[in-house]
């Protein structure tokens, strides 16, 4: 009896969830496009729903709700479900809608789909081989086998983005970057942007006209194609020879838009630091950039707590909540339920840590689609991005797992199987690492050559 | 060839509902081969005889200024676009007829354009909400294309082209709408080639207004 009421409880929190991935993929994702294929909605929504239910199933377990025994059946059911979206189900999809858009293949897209697909386990599977991440008495067909690799790929996103996150954060919330941008120089730059577009229009105009004179003449203008057309172009012009002044013409053109693009694109950037200068005077501008600072020390330290993990091969035991209780009774002489804190503790810090990581991914991903989709493609990155983000929530919870004492740690251990679970943090440690630090020096790169290019005369 | 100053007209409307195509196909009478993302402006020039077959036929050039990106673009691109906004003559909107959001962002398109335009000075003023009697009041000739008409199946046609109608009326503008993949859209002597032709008489006669009466007119709309 208490089976079905948990299970109701579960089922409504999941349709919950659901609910909110679709108003997220209407509202903010499609804002500018029209859903045509609503598989790709449904697809994205049951994905965040699966996601979240199980960082619900976390909390549920810290707060000790619903019956143990129905905890574990509805983990090992949304394990399942959502390794068979993750595994089956999207990527066969993305594989369909990139058949889809291209014309050719039109009349076979369910074969070269299906072919896709098995290519993509192909490499799925060999990506498990040179990580040691399973015990060999795992047989073929386990689950432990697909999450091991659906966790190696998440840990790696989660590790890439947190170390682009951890440099980036203060890189933008402090002033001290931004570069000095006055009203002069942006009048400059659109005027330079202006007189190309000037020096474009003459030459079009040039072009138009010989087009022009030529049709009227009744000579048909063919574009020369490959090496034999120019060939002959060359050798049977007509008297005037107009064709090889075009295609000079032709190409200072393309340079000219080459160089009106980059002109537009940089234009673009001094407005952006602009406002960013005309932000950080404000009130909320200020407290930004104090956070920045502290952002920027909570960074370092994480690349030298990285670093020592790594060097002194060092595996974290105790948890922080544990560990901090520990060091409140042993140091400072508090003596408190130990029981009772650690439990409501790392409910708060295991909530924080889930709602944060949530809410970062999904202005991550937006900014992201929002970057690089177009119409045509818009499906197709939907869906590669409920990818990530299925396997990001479930690395998350591998990874969670360190942040929860022992008793809560255990649930999580025995539906996932036994995975070496010290490997993914040193993975995750020595990609975080790289991350950073290439980000350091990829933001430092880019900081150094921006000045040079504004301030030419 | 009579010599103008400048006569510019702004090609506008959502990313991908093939302005660059449409842009090309006016400018050089062929279909453009491998479309491609449109950064900043790509301007392409039009040769027009003005009053054609009449004994006052000139022929002038007409600059078409293809603005990329989107509506919702963050607003230091915005400011960057504003820049093109200058001394604009003429404006055709083009949307995608499978796509209604495209015509819905029209609206938008055309505000940030026509506001830039009216007030005077270069701040930009957007009080995002359409106002109706601005465009009926407005005189700068508008025209709205809407493209991608060979993917509309037979019996969605009717549909389509009555809101298309609807539209074109709110702006107090023609309307055509073709494939941009097909030149025989445009061909000449087409009705779509005499109202493009149409239109394009349209701005001559807009441009030898008297400068004054012009701008009493624009004055009176930003008031």
């Amino acid at each position: 009896m208490s089976f079905l009421i948990d299970s109701s409880i579960v089922i409504t929190s999941q349709i919950l969830f659901f609910g909110f991935g679709w108003l997220f993929f209407m509202r903010q994702l499609f804002k500018d496009y029209e859903v045509r294929q609503y598989a790709v909605q449904v697809i994205f929504s049951v994905t965040f729903a699966f996601s979240c239910t199980m960082f619900e199933l976390i909390i549920f377990e810290i707060l000790g709700v619903l019956n143990s025994s129905s905890r574990y059946f509805h983990w090992k059911m949304n394990l399942c479900v959502i390794l068979l979206i993750l595994i089956f189900m999207v990527p066969f999809y993305i594989g369909y809608f990139v058949v889809s858009n291209i014309r050719l293949l039109h009349k076979q897209r369910l074969p070269i789909s299906c072919l896709l697909w098995l290519t993509f386990m192909y490499f799925f599977w060999k990506l498990g081989d040179p990580f040691p991440i399973l015990s060999p008495k795992h047989g073929i067909l386990s689950i432990e086998q697909l999450i091991s690799r659906v966790g190696v790929i998440g840990v790696t996103l989660m590790a890439l983005l947190s170390g682009f996150g951890a440099v980036n954060c203060p890189y933008t919330y402090m002033s001290y970057f931004l570069r000095n941008v006055t009203d002069t120089d942006i009048l400059a730059l659109e005027r330079r942007l202006l007189q190309t577009m000037d020096v474009i229009i003459s030459k079009k105009k040039r072009m138009a006209m010989a087009r022009r004179t030529m049709f009227q003449r009744g000579e048909v203008h063919n574009k020369p194609s490959g090496f034999w057309g120019i060939l002959k172009s060359v050798t049977t012009s007509a008297p005037g020879s107009e064709m090889p002044d075009l295609t000079l013409i032709q190409q200072e053109v393309d340079a000219l838009e080459e160089l009106s693009r980059q002109l537009f694109l940089e234009t673009a950037d001094l407005y952006a630091t602009k406002e960013r200068i005309e932000y950080s005077k404000t009130f909320k501008g200020k407290y930004f950039n104090f956070l920045g600072y502290f952002f920027s020390i909570y960074c370092v330290w994480k690349i030298f707590m990285a670093t020592i993990n790594i060097v002194f091969d060092r595996v974290g035991k105790t948890d922080p909540v544990t560990r901090g209780i520990e060091i409140t009774v042993n140091y400072l002489g508090i003596q408190f339920d130990v029981k009772f804190w650690s439990q409501h503790i790392s409910f708060i810090l295991v909530g924080i840590i889930i709602v944060t990581s949530i809410r970062g991914l999904l202005i991550t991903l937006t900014k992201f689609f929002y970057a690089i989709s177009s119409s045509k493609s818009s499906n197709v990155i939907v869906l590669l991005l409920a990818q990530i983000m299925g396997m990001y929530f479930v690395s998350s919870v591998l990874l969670i797992r360190m942040s929860m004492p022992l008793e809560y740690r255990t649930i999580i251990t025995e539906v996932l199987g036994e995975l070496q679970f010290n490997f993914y943090h040193r993975w995750f440690d020595v990609i975080f690492l790289v991350s950073a630090l290439s980000s350091i020096l990829f933001l430092y790169l880019a900081h150094k050559q921006a000045p040079e290019k504004h301030m030419a005369p | 060839m009579a010599s103008l100053d400048r006569v510019k007209v702004l090609v506008l409307g959502d990313s991908g509902v093939g302005k660059s195509s449409l842009v090309h196909l006016l400018c050089q009478n062929q279909v453009l081969g491998n479309p491609s993302w449109t950064v900043g402006c790509s301007v392409d020039v039009r040769v027009h005889d003005y009053k054609e077959g009449t004994p006052e036929e000139k022929t002038y050039y007409i600059e078409l200024w293809d603005v990329g990106g989107s509506v919702g673009s963050a607003s230091s691109v915005k400011s960057t676009r504003a820049v093109f906004y200058n001394s604009v003559n003429g404006i055709i909107l083009v949307h995608d007829l499978t796509n209604k959001k495209s015509s819905q962002n029209l609206y938008r398109w055309s505000m940030e354009a026509l506001n830039r335009d009216l007030v005077l000075t270069r701040v930009l003023v957007t009080n995002g909400d359409y106002d109706r009697e601005q465009f009926a009041d407005n005189q700068m000739p508008l025209l709205v294309i809407g493209t991608k008409l060979d993917q509309i199946h037979e019996t969605k046609r009717h549909e389509v082209l009555t809101r298309t109608a609807f539209l074109a009326e709110d702006f107090n503008a023609e309307e055509i709408n073709l494939d941009c993949t097909n030149p025989r859209y445009l061909a000449a002597g087409s009705s779509n080639a005499v109202k493009i032709s149409r239109f394009f008489d349209k701005l001559f006669e807009y441009l030898f207004t008297p400068v004054i009466l012009q701008k009493s007119l624009t004055w009176k709309e930003s008031a």
